[in-house]
């Protein structure tokens, strides 16, 4: 199988390529368009800021070829919030394949949300073998509402998107490669749809 | 519901854990790796490695190190030592750190910290703070090491390195570390409540109740330990069994 994992040097990028390798696992790094849009797979990973990740990727036109493509595709935590719509994180549009906002936490809690959070009402093959309140990691400032996407849930102290999906878009908010044994399913679940 | 996490921190020299550690089923309890992996199957919530060492010459075998530690751990971890420039922060990062530490840099470059939060996001900003009380000064901040005390109040230090984009405070008492007395409940309280990033509190465990303490008491968000860990006198399992029993949200 030929898994592309997008290199857009705003991410975590090498976490999710050991966290694969430690499945036994190859994947490839590549901000090249036609590597990209040949894969089978694709994992987008993220960290960071919305606007500086969306300006890393106009500068290599994976805004335009991001939401063409057809093949299973995961985007993990900023990952997820930059297939939706719009953040409020420095007013950014997004890559607009899910139509959905991007939120700030407004709570008395602190904010990131940093830690372990339990997973809810899960609802996905990509949940295989995954437990109701299993626990997953989680360090971020900004949720995507609960919507018809969502595939499974966390709640601070509202409920939001734990996970989406949307047509051949996968996506996390929490960290599969950080998050133990149950975040290694979760990515072998990914690999096996 | 987001757990309370437990941390245990190694110190690093040479590439090699330091403070004799004693695990009996642990092959070689000096490697980084290994000990991590026996923490994350033991229920650590995250780690933290120091790089106590000194020339530039040996925090290139730290980086390497980190990479090493990347590709065998699947919880997050966070680095600290020597840090301060963001150039440094890019080599941990890419080695695949979830976070890094800065303290004394923060001191003399508090600029740095905005920089940080800029490039590479605030929730990989920990902003450690070593802070000492005495009758005369009330709660000061130290730099190198605590060898220094500085002119800022531990309080409105915390205050300002988190508008500057600190993601999260990793607060230790001078008064307390090592003591195994007791976290430094007071400030640590004071500190957390003046924030509205998570607080991880160090310094000063020495029994389970101390952790209750810390999290009931002190509303930290974390504890951090090293010989208590290290030793064994107490091991995660127990304490998290403890914690659970006590009504704290822990991760089992």
């Amino acid at each position: 199988m030929d898994l592309v994992i997008v290199d857009y040097k705003a991410g975590n990028v090498q976490s999710v390529q050991f966290a694969l390798e430690r499945l036994g696992v190859q994947a490839t790094l590549s901000c090249d368009f036609e590597t990209i849009k040949a894969a089978d797979k694709v994992i987008f990973p993220g960290v960071g800021e919305a606007s500086s990740a969306m300006a890393q990727l106009r500068a290599r036109n994976l805004d335009k070829l991001l939401p063409t493509l057809e093949q299973p595709f995961f985007g993990v935590c900023l990952g997820m919030q930059l297939l939706c719509e719009h953040s409020e994180e420095g007013d950014t549009d997004l890559l607009g394949i899910i139509p959905l906002p991007v939120k700030r936490f407004e709570t008395d809690l602190k904010v990131p949300h940093m830690g372990w959070n339990q997973l809810e009402k899960l609802q996905s093959p990509l949940f295989e073998g995954i437990t109701e309140r299993e626990y997953a990691y989680y360090v971020h400032s900004y949720y995507v509402p609960l919507s018809e996407y969502t595939i499974a849930q966390t709640s601070y102290p509202e409920p939001f998107s734990a996970a989406l999906q949307y047509k051949n878009f996968y996506a996390a908010q929490f960290h599969p490669e950080k998050s133990g044994p149950a975040g290694s399913q979760i990515l072998k679940n990914f690999l096996a749809l | 519901m987001l757990t309370k996490r437990i941390i245990p921190c190694l110190d690093i020299k040479n590439g090699r854990t330091v403070k004799g550690v004693r695990f009996e089923n642990i092959r070689d309890a000096g490697d980084p790796v290994e000990l991590a992996k026996w923490y994350a199957e033991q229920g650590a919530d995250e780690l933290v490695f120091l790089d106590i060492t000194a020339t530039n010459e040996e925090r290139k075998t730290f980086a390497e190190l980190v990479r090493d530690i990347a590709r065998h751990i699947d919880i997050p971890f966070t680095v600290g030592g020597g840090i301060s420039a963001v150039a440094d922060v890019e080599v941990l990062l890419q080695a695949g750190a979830d976070k890094v530490s800065i303290n004394s840099a923060a001191i003399r470059n508090p600029q740095l910290v905005e920089d940080l939060a800029k490039r590479f996001g605030s929730q990989c900003v920990t902003v450690a703070i070593d802070t000492k009380y005495t009758e005369a000064t009330g709660w000061k901040v130290y730099a190198r090491a605590g060898t220094v005390e500085t002119e800022h109040a531990t309080v409105d230090w915390a205050k300002k390195v988190v508008e500057l984009g600190a993601g999260e405070i990793l607060l230790t008492s001078m008064n307390n570390d090592g003591t195994k007395a007791g976290f430094a409940l007071d400030i640590t309280k004071a500190v957390s409540e003046a924030v509205s990033v998570p607080v991880i509190a160090s310094g000063g465990a020495g029994t389970k109740e101390h952790f209750a303490d810390a999290f009931q008491e002190a509303q930290a968000d974390a504890a951090l330990a090293a010989s208590l860990f290290h030793f064994r006198e107490l091991d995660i399992p127990d304490l998290k069994t403890y914690l659970k029993t006590e009504g704290i949200v822990v991760r089992i």
